[in-house]
């Protein structure tokens, strides 16, 4: 039929985009106006040097960017989605061709959600706090997938791993217990 | 042994530091006290170590003797130490190293740990970093925690078997039987990780797929279950609600849908919902159209849904925002050649096609579109033909990447569709040809050999015509560089002008060209000037009255003003481009002077319509700044201003010199104004308006006017947008630029006007002193 003839010729075009639906993040990267690193967090497997050689080279592509520009670039194999909040730079490299805007979204919650955490966040705040951030990212993306699209739980979560974090800092001696369960009857002892 | 120091303290230390040599000392110092903490064993200190290893590591220092310290806190029973050790793994080690494999039995171990906390972070770490062993060893444990835990390791559990296999492909068959089940889930992190999980298992086996294709349905109902609910806080984004879980189930019906006609069909409808109920005003809804959009262009959808996509494309160009629009370039470019070469010749489709190609023309393309365009002219149906040969002759006008090229498509198009080119195609043309002087010679030639082979289009005839009058003698050098050389005699070219007069299919128009030419080629040829005077005699007789008045005004240029007739006839000088509308038409033909009064090229004219938009496609490739209109509307969302207030700048503590002052003008019923002000050039100063508000409502209809004394000329760009959020959440910027030339003390009155709780504010600030010196007119230094 008509439809099916019609088809038949769109598909060689079609193979342009046919799936590599995979969206897989390679990396993040913050960092500030003078290309000073924030937070880094790999989800490939590269060494030391190759990682450091990256970042120095995208550092230096994002940073030239005039401010009219947009969002997105591509750079060797990858795509970059970047966004400067302030003084710091979100950027993030993903593989696939299609849909850059989910991931601009992405890199948006997550500074929705170091804002509700540090309340009003500002540079400094990850500075001091880069272990937090961490904490963090690690609540919201894993393996460079979002693992939880609701602000709230991903706030939830965190608050309940720092009272944790609190908690078995007070406790001296070691024991490998239930550490929640311990969270009714411990005794806060002076160090 | 000195204290150790906290973490923060050393950060400050190190930050204090003045110069590269006093920072490494620093580090120094400090990484050999961390070594010794970690020497010391357990001392309750060692996750502060190793945090502050981490710190150092982050500033490029080398860190590798923190790896087995970070083994051992793993170990750790303490949350904390587990919690910094976990974080120190995925930074200091990779699977490339042997280390990584020390922390698998730890892994092991906490991913049956009674705390949710502690199997989080195995299982973080295991998707993160996790090498191919690992995965194998751990793939189990995983698989069970997908089908009895919580939601909370549930939708983390689905990540890491994504990644288990990513990185060994064979252990996907242990997940395909639980991944199904997961869809039912109500929670929407296990929603949105099991449509990552069964995308993922269908890439990598087309059995799985197509068992898989029996979820459609679900997938469908979950799908039209977020786009219909009513609003929730939760997963809202900007009116969508959760945008990362729709592109996912978007994708995955993608590839379920692709090449299969029962699963295209059962989505159809859903998809056809979304296009249309999506507000794309925002990213995330941009996103999700885009999402859908790429959908229905790799199923088998209906030719209705396809119209749909196109239009959205359509729609995503215009649109504001340069990132929806940068984002679409690329891929709609291939789309809508693809609908253009393959449309079927039905109106609607096929048009809207070709006005996303025009519109997508740009100097980067050019080249490629242009070939794909006149492919489509030859094929296209008859009453879209004008429309394709106008849009053609504006993009090449506007991106031709040489003359040579101009001239060739335009050749091209006359070939092919003569007929249907706009009237002022000749004179635009024959302009064109007058500039590219170092082109006479192939034009010519190129447009002689198209009049030999067929004389029955027109505009064609009449530019060759013409051409072959000016340059006649070029022609008959038979020399040409860019072209093989053919000779060609005058007698050749008297017969083909002969065949045109003669001919019945030349117009009227058409044979004044002709007759015209004819007269030229007097001066310009040596031997058969008898023949051309014969010519022209017989058309002193000819019926159609505008041929016999040239041809006996031509006749007496012959007998009484033959020592006029070398000056009449010569070389035209270049002819300036005019307004288009200008009737050169008749009047290129003839001897008449070209208009040299007439101003430079009135490129107002020619760019400001159609394309406003496509002027803005401008800014894509390069940074061209395109000037303003001069009514600007506000750009980009209020989400946007808000969110660049998420991280406040810092004042003193960053290097950077502060070069601009923030000076609040006006405070009033909780909506605020301050000003900066930014030195541009001597006379020139920036002036950013920045309005706030500080009330429980939002403050809408935001609007600013702005007054100068009489030497100061004001330009204003467009707001950030109109409407401030409430409790400060964001706020709306506008961009004055001020010309002093005259270097008169600075004022301006703002007038404010808005909307708040459905009441209109008006109200009218004057600033007489601005906030910085560099706004002062004095250029006496600081």
């Amino acid at each position: 039929r008509e439809r099916e003839r019609e088809r038949e010729r769109e598909r060689e075009f079609i193979m342009i985009f046919t799936f590599s639906c995979n969206l897989k993040m390679q990396f993040m990267l913050l960092f500030s106006r003078q290309g000073k690193l924030r937070l880094q967090k790999w989800y490939v497997p590269l060494s030391d040097k190759e990682k450091k050689k990256i970042t120095r080279e995208l550092v230096q592509t994002v940073l030239a960017r005039k401010p009219k520009m947009c969002s997105f670039l591509e750079w060797r194999d990858l795509k970059i989605v970047y966004k400067r909040y302030a003084s710091l730079y979100f950027c993030c490299a993903i593989e696939d061709q299609d849909n850059e805007l989910i991931t601009l979204e992405i890199i948006h919650r997550y500074v929705e959600l170091l804002d509700k955490y540090f309340g009003s966040v500002c540079e400094l705040d990850i500075i001091f706090n880069f272990e937090k951030a961490y904490f963090i990212l690690d609540e919201f993306l894993l393996g460079g997938e979002a693992q939880e699209t609701s602000k709230k739980n991903v706030l939830k979560a965190i608050e309940q791993a720092d009272l944790l974090q609190e908690v078995s800092n007070h406790i001296l001696w070691q024991c490998s217990k239930n550490l929640s369960d311990l969270l009714g009857n411990h005794i806060a002892t002076p160090q | 042994m000195t204290p150790s120091v906290r973490l923060q303290e050393m950060i400050r230390v190190i930050r204090s530091a003045r110069t590269q040599g006093e920072e490494r000392g620093i580090i120094q110092k400090e990484c050999a006290d961390i070594r010794a903490q970690f020497r010391q064993g357990d001392n309750g200190e060692r996750s502060h170590s190793l945090a502050k290893l981490l710190y150092v590591h982050m500033l490029g220092y080398p860190a590798h003797f923190g790896q087995m310290e970070c083994v051992r806190l793993i170990a750790s029973p303490r949350y904390s130490e587990k919690r910094i050790g976990y974080l120190g793994a995925m930074m200091l080690l990779d699977e490339k190293q042997d280390a990584s494999l020390l922390i698998t039995n730890s892994i092991k171990n906490d991913l049956s740990h009674s705390s949710q906390y502690v199997q989080s972070l195995a299982l973080c770490t295991l998707a993160c970093m996790g090498s191919a062993e690992m995965c194998r060893d751990l793939a189990p444990e995983i698989e069970r925690l997908l089908r009895a835990s919580n939601s909370y390791i549930k939708k983390k559990a689905t990540l890491c078997a994504v990644h288990i296999i990513r990185k060994v492909p064979e252990l996907a068959e242990l997940f395909t039987p639980s991944a199904r089940s997961l869809l039912s889930e109500k929670n929407h992190g296990v929603l949105h990780g099991a449509v990552v999980l069964i995308t993922e298992l269908c890439e990598h086996n087309p059995d799985t797929l197509d068992q898989f294709r029996k979820a459609v349905p679900e997938l469908v109902q979950i799908m039209k279950g977020l786009v219909t609910s009513s609003y929730s806080p939760e997963h809202n984004v900007a009116g969508i609600s959760d945008p990362f879980l729709q592109v996912r189930i978007l994708r995955l019906l993608r590839i379920l849908g692709h090449n299969n006609d029962t699963a295209s069909d059962a989505m159809n409808d859903l998809l056809a919902q979304v296009a249309t109920n999506t507000d794309s005003s925002k990213t995330a809804g941009s996103a999700v159209l885009y999402e859908t959009v790429l959908t229905i262009m790799d199923i088998n959808s209906e030719s209705g849904l396809r119209v749909l996509a196109v239009n959205i494309l359509g729609r995503f160009l215009l649109n504001n925002d340069r990132n929806i629009r940068k984002k679409n370039t690329l891929f709609s470019t291939y789309c809508t050649l693809l609908f253009l070469l393959y449309a079927p010749p039905s109106g609607f489709y096929c048009s809207r096609a070709l006005e996303l190609s025009l519109a997508l023309v740009s100097a980067v393309n050019i080249r490629s579109m242009m070939k794909e365009l006149l492919i489509f002219l030859s094929t296209c149906p008859p009453e879209l033909r004008s429309q394709t040969t106008s849009g053609i002759f504006n993009a090449a006008e506007r991106y031709s990447p040489s003359k040579r090229w101009h001239i060739d498509t335009i050749l091209h198009v006359l070939t092919t569709a003569g007929g249907d080119v706009r009237d002022e195609t000749v004179p635009n043309l024959i302009q064109l040809i007058t500039t590219a002087s170092e082109l006479h010679c192939y034009t010519v030639h190129k447009l002689y050999r198209a009049l030999v082979k067929d004389i029955s289009q027109q505009p064609l005839v009449q530019v060759a015509c013409w051409c072959i009058g000016e340059y006649g003698d070029l022609l008959l050098k038979g020399e040409c560089e860019e072209i093989e050389p053919v000779q060609v005699t005058e007698d050749d070219v008297l017969d083909a002008l002969e065949t045109v007069l003669q001919s019945h299919m030349s117009s009227p128009a058409t044979r004044g060209f002709a007759l015209t030419a004819t007269m030229k080629l007097s001066t310009r040829i040596t031997d058969n000037v008898d023949r051309i005077r014969s010519i022209v005699s017989i058309y002193g007789s000819c019926i159609d009255l505008e041929l016999q008045q040239r041809a006996v005004e031509y006749n007496a240029l012959f007998k009484k003003y033959d020592h006029m007739r070398a000056a009449v006839l010569e070389r035209m000088p270049v002819m300036d481009k005019n307004s288009p509308g200008h009737t050169n038409g008749d009047t290129s033909g003839e001897n008449k002077e070209p208009d040299p009064s007439k101003p430079k090229p009135v490129e107002a004219g020619l760019l400001s319509e159609p394309a406003s938009q496509v002027c803005d496609l401008l800014d894509l490739l390069g940074g061209t700044d395109t000037p303003l209109q001069p009514n600007p509307a506000p750009t980009s969302t209020p989400t946007t201003t808000s969110s660049a207030d998420l991280l406040d700048l810092l004042g003193g503590l960053e290097p950077t010199p502060v070069l601009t002052e923030t000076m609040r003008v006006y405070e009033k019923n909780g909506l605020s104004l301050e000003i900066q002000c930014d030195k541009q050039t001597e006379t020139e100063v920036m002036v950013t308006l920045i309005g706030s508000n500080s009330t429980q409502n939002d403050i809408t209809n935001f609007n600013l006017q702005a007054a100068v004394p009489k030497s100061v000329q004001l330009q204003m760009k467009a707001p950030s947008g109109n409407v401030i959020p409430a409790h400060g959440l964001g706020q709306v910027t506008q961009t004055v630029v001020l010309n002093n030339p005259n270097k008169v003390s600075l004022k301006i009155r703002i007038r404010v006007s808005y909307s708040n709780q459905g009441a209109m504010h008006q109200d009218t600030v004057q600033i007489d002193s601005f906030p910085s010196p560099a706004c002062q007119p004095s250029i006496s230094p600081l």
